[in-house]
């Protein structure tokens, strides 16, 4: 026997000895602590609802983002499919859904671009102009930051896999980063439902 | 078992006496220079005493015991230099014991919980009596400002208030705003601070039952000068407040023969800070001085009322308060003199 | 003392020694580009001693100017940046770096593992650390220069709004606080993902969660109170920033901000934090306390609970440090409740440690010494926290010289004190050598009359009126007296740490050679060589109880049967 000199050795039977991945670990833990500093974010959005000093309010200039969101949430669907794909060993299906993700999610940042062009130009609100201004745009920007984030780093999963390096063994690497996909399109699902639905 | 158990009673009580007599004059009759948390002379502040008293008596017994129980342990179970080198018997752990444990100190939290509810209503919640005076403390970098909205006067950094009594109560009321930052209004020996946080009033009643001047300060970090925000809270019997509203209601005295200085603080800016009530003197940033000689202090209580500081003060304040907001107004000798002059006329 | 090689077959060092000495240049190379947990572990613990003794200098500044009233030897400007870096940078950069110190050197030589689950975001996360606390301090040397002590900042630890608004703090002093801040915060949060995943992901076979050491344990749920515990901070610091630099008005009271908000807000990062800091004296004391009392730890699931409890509660109680802004009186009772049962799961390991200690063998080595202080220290300051949990009592004592006594009873009875306890217990481990006992015992007996000397005083000037932050007070307040008594504790605390670094430096060169297992203790980290191999174990060990090494050395009566 190789591991140790101890004598007598409770049971004798051996258990399959089972510890969980630690991208997986690490990633959820990560979500963890990003979700505490948007709840910080939302607190301080709810908090403020209705007490701006001055206009614009919300319902004179928030449109619902309706075609942004079915983009952006689709994503977790196309990223949920490109998961299954290189699970099975289907690397061409992998790279279209992957491309397609990441498609779905600039659409999404050039949705929020428009609004936030439309806002700053044509309603006059800047982070600077009342409560709302400042709530909304370091919520909104914080997710989009995350947005952009995640966006790079499906590029460069992307990348690898056109030159050839992303084979069915990294299955597991990618489902972590597809959690963190998966967590921007949750905060999402959120921030809509505060800055559209119940602060307008 | 564990000794001295019997003793524990009296261990305790002598220690209070012991920490009441240590954190000084228990039970004054009155105010005192060192406004102690444990010479109360206004209800909040008895009744807070009275609470801390039995939380000290419970947190006294439980580290008695704690403390004692390892005292024992220390002494009993020490390694002695004649033992052999076996192990003693390896106890992993008691269901029971752990239990007993967790449900005796849940009790002393419920009893200790409902206790100190019982105090936050009493005083948070306390019904306004129709006798109750009125004064908004506005807080300000780095002095205080008191209106008297039923009185129609203001004034600034010592407080006057009338004395209370248990038959008739009159009580001061004090709303607390801030014009910059978080200040904290604490005399000790009348009520437990609350904080001054601006555009969110605040309440604190206090009814001193023992005349004299109480000492106190600002409690939460206001910049520079925090050190210094003395404050200085004169409990006045009734005819003593009385005659103070009436001369604090008057305008500001007008001797002609201090003209010149007069002009000097008029046209050297002062009147853009302070205000003379009755004179084209209407600035609000700093205290208002119609009434500056009636105080005892200058300075938010720092140095004495007294011409030479005055003058002192008004040449360049950073050399008594550095970091004060106020600035050297760079006068001449002659026109320091006059402005001091005209200031000490104003009664 | 079983100082012999134990008999875990493969944990002995098999690396050949390497042929001629390292120049100084390629041992500093190594140790710069280095991902090994321990020297990581090891360069967090230099980081944090340093700034231990920058954060006591500051401190002893101030006693000099507070020892005497009216005093002028200290400008206000100057006090205010002293006692705000004193604060950020005993709490962020010497406690929480320790937390990072001890758990990574320790944690992965206890689950049997060959380091941290992410070695390169460990290396990141010490730099980031690092680099934090550069920029912190460089603030001394911005603006007007280094004796008005530059743009330091000035605003207390706790940086309240709106005192932070462009408005009234012009300067970068604020800036620096914040953006350094943000740095070592980052830093954290990958730190404690790393600990997270190195406990779930690299234990050794057999080794369950509830086979782990406690030590490993608490610094697991540390972590993990970590991870929702600084990125509140991480945020308002950011809104902080927004309002300073871009006009945004989250803190700003004239655009309809509200102070309030900041508050909240630091203090559901302020309140777990002190949790966060406490956690490893728990870790080290369950290590320490068995293996001088000579048994095991006494209710080790009820440890595990309660320290999840304590976590948990943890979360539940920051308005206690606002009872004097104004809340409800609802609002207030809910905090006096809460903070008040988060004393019971606290009290409970108390009782468990007290519990390990009754009908053992005690042996008062300096590390016990240590821990038996800081069970009397620890006790005390909790219920000095109980007391300040009584809202009303708080309005008097709040802001008050009795709330810096009850916090230094836990950073530096509790705290500081454990981590003394833990140097003097691992130090052989992790040099090979022993720390000197005599001096180690100069060190305690010094440091713990210093320490009561200046603490069990400073209660009383909280009940005598005196507030925080005042960087003079007048002679007539009758706080002359206990003023120079605390700063004189003050002084012999900072011999007694002297002679603590001289003894660690010393022992370095001069100190007896340890072996293995000097203690003789149970945990895996004491079946390995000291120092341990780069590798820690050359095979992966396999553990069937909480105890290995009671195991081997007690092969007739193996904890395995009882648990």
């Amino acid at each position: 026997m190789s591991a140790t000199a101890i004598p007598l050795v409770p049971g004798g039977h051996e258990q399959t000895w089972h510890r969980p991945s630690r991208g997986r670990v690490g990633m959820y833990c990560l979500i963890i602590g990003e979700c505490a500093i948007f709840t910080i974010f939302v607190v301080a959005y709810v908090f403020y609802i209705g007490k701006s000093l001055n206009g614009p309010t919300p319902a004179q200039v928030l449109e619902v983002p309706i075609f942004n969101t079915i983009c952006l949430l689709s994503s977790s669907v196309t990223i949920w499919l490109a998961e299954r794909a290189i699970e099975r060993g289907i690397l061409r299906t992998f790279g279209l859904w992957w491309a397609a993700t990441i498609a779905l999610g600039v659409i999404f940042l050039i949705g929020t671009g428009l609004e936030w062009y439309k806002l700053i130009y044509h309603d006059g609100l800047t982070i600077r102009t009342n409560l709302f201004g400042t709530t909304f745009y370091s919520i909104v920007g914080l997710h989009a930051t995350h947005v952009v984030v995640g966006l790079t780093m499906l590029l460069l999963v992307l990348l690898f896999t056109l030159t050839g390096h992303v084979r069915e063994e990294h299955s597991e690497r990618i489902q972590v980063l597809a959690l963190y996909w998966h967590f921007v399109d949750a905060v999402w699902v959120v921030v809509f439902t505060v800055v559209y639905i119940v602060g307008r | 078992m564990l000794p001295g158990w019997l003793g524990v009673g009296r261990l305790t009580r002598f220690v209070f006496a012991a920490a009441l007599i240590l954190s000084s004059h228990a039970f004054a009759q009155g105010p005192q220079s060192t406004p102690s948390i444990f010479a109360p002379t206004s209800t909040p502040a008895i009744e807070i005493h009275h609470l801390s008293l039995f939380a000290l008596e419970i947190t006294g017994a439980i580290f008695l015991t704690v403390a004692g129980l390892l005292t024992y342990v220390i002494v009993r179970f020490r390694s002695k230099g004649t033992d052999d080198a076996s192990e003693p018997a390896q106890i992993y752990g008691s269901n029971q014991v752990e239990l007993a444990w967790t449900v005796i100190p849940v009790l002393i939290v419920v009893v200790l919980f409902l206790t100190t509810a019982r105090v936050i209503f009493a005083i948070q919640d306390a019904p306004k009596p129709q006798a109750a005076l009125e004064v908004t403390v506005v807080g300000h970098q780095f002095w205080w400002e008191y209106r008297y909205p039923k009185q129609g006067i203001v004034a600034a950094n010592e407080l006057h208030v009338p004395l209370s009594s248990a038959d008739n109560p009159t009580p001061t009321y004090l709303k607390l705003l801030s014009a910059d930052v978080d200040h904290s209004f604490w005399i000790p020996q009348l009520a437990g601070k609350t904080d001054l946080i601006p555009v969110h009033p605040n309440d604190l009643w206090i009814d001193p039952l023992q005349p004299g001047v109480y000492l106190g300060q600002c409690a939460q970090f206001c910049g520079v000068q925090h050190a210094n925000m003395l404050l200085r809270v004169y409990v006045d019997t009734p005819e003593q407040f009385a005659a103070w509203v009436a001369n604090q209601a008057k305008p500001g005295v007008q001797d002609s023969a201090l003209a010149a200085g007069r002009h000097v603080f008029e046209t050297q800016a002062c009147m853009n800070c302070h205000t003379v009530q009755g004179t084209v003197a209407t600035g609000r940033f700093g205290p208002d001085l119609t009434h500056l000689m009636s105080r005892d202090t200058l300075a938010s209580g720092m140095i004495l009322n007294t011409r030479d500081n005055l003058k002192q003060w008004v040449k360049d304040p950073n050399t008594i308060k550095p970091g004060s907001l106020m600035p050297a107004m760079q006068l001449s000798d002659d026109q320091l003199d006059q402005v001091t002059s005209y200031l000490e006329t104003l009664k | 003392m079983a100082d012999q090689t134990l008999p875990i077959h493969g944990s002995l060092d098999l690396t050949p020694p390497r042929e001629g000495e390292s120049t100084w240049l390629e041992t500093l190379h190594s140790w710069v580009i280095t991902v090994d947990h321990k020297k990581l572990g090891l360069m967090y613990m230099m980081l944090a001693i340093f700034f231990l003794l920058v954060g006591g200098a500051e401190v002893l500044l101030i006693r000099i100017q507070l020892a005497v009233p009216n005093n002028h030897l200290i400008s206000p400007q100057v006090f205010n940046r002293l006692f705000t870096m004193h604060g950020t940078t005993m709490v962020f950069l010497v406690g929480m770096p320790l937390v990072f110190a001890w758990a990574n050197y320790i944690i992965p030589l206890q689950i049997g593992a060959r380091d941290m689950a992410f070695p390169r975001l460990n290396a990141f996360s010490f730099w980031l650390t690092a680099f934090g606390a550069l920029l912190l301090y460089f603030s001394f040397l911005g603006g007007a220069g280094l004796y008005g002590m530059g743009n330091a900042p000035d605003v207390t630890w706790w940086a309240y709004a709106p005192l932070t608004a462009r408005a009234f703090s012009p300067g970068n002093a604020t800036d620096y606080w914040a953006l350094a801040l943000l740095v070592t915060g980052f830093g954290t949060l990958g730190g404690a993902i790393n600990i997270i995943a190195t406990t779930f992901s690299m234990r050794c076979k057999g080794m369950t969660l509830m086979r782990m050491p406690l030590f490993t344990w608490l610094l697991l749920v540390d972590s993990g109170l970590l991870l929702v515990t600084i990125t509140p901070l991480t945020a308002a610091q950011v809104m902080l920033l927004l309002d300073r630099y871009l006009g945004a008005h989250f803190f700003d009271t004239q655009a309809g901000g509200q102070a309030i908000l900041w508050m909240h807000f630091f203090w559901i990062f302020g309140h777990p934090e002190v949790y966060v800091l406490v956690f490893p004296a728990f870790a080290i004391a369950s290590e320490v306390i068995p293996v001088f009392s000579r048994k095991a730890i006494f209710g080790y699931p009820a440890m595990v609970a309660a320290g999840v409890g304590i976590g948990f509660v943890s979360l539940g109680v920051w308005a206690h440090h606002m009872f004097t802004v104004g809340m409800t009186s609802a609002g207030n009772a809910f905090f006096v409740l809460s903070t008040m049962l988060v004393g019971i799961p606290t009290g409970i390991k108390i009782f468990n440690w007290v519990a390990t200690m009754w009908g053992g063998k005690l042996r008062f080595a300096t590390p016990m010494l240590f821990s038996t202080a800081f069970l009397f220290q620890f006790l005390a300051a909790g219920l000095t926290g109980i007391m300040l949990s009584v809202a009303p009592w708080n309005w008097q004592l709040h802001g008050s010289y009795f709330v810096i006594a009850h916090f230094h009873y836990v950073l530096v009875g509790a705290i500081v004190f454990m981590v003394f306890a833990g140097i003097y217990y691992w130090f052989p481990k992790a040099t090979g050598r022993m720390m000197d006992e005599k001096l180690g015992k100069w060190h305690f007996w010094l440091f713990l009359i210093g320490f009561h000397v200046t603490f069990d005083t400073m209660h009383f000037l909280g009940f005598e009126g005196m507030p925080r932050w005042i960087y003079t007070y007048p002679a007539d307040r009758g706080w002359d007296h206990l003023n120079l008594v605390v700063s004189i504790g003050g002084l012999i605390q900072g011999v007694a740490v002297l002679i603590f670094a001289y003894n660690l430096v010393s022992s370095l060169f001069k100190g007896k050679i340890a072996g293995n297992d000097p203690w003789d203790a149970w945990t895996l980290e004491w079946s390995t060589a000291s120092p341990p191999p780069v590798y820690n174990f050359a095979t992966d060990p396999v553990v069937h109880s909480r105890r290995p090494l009671w195991d081997i050395k007690h092969p007739e009566d193996p904890d395995w049967k009882y648990e």
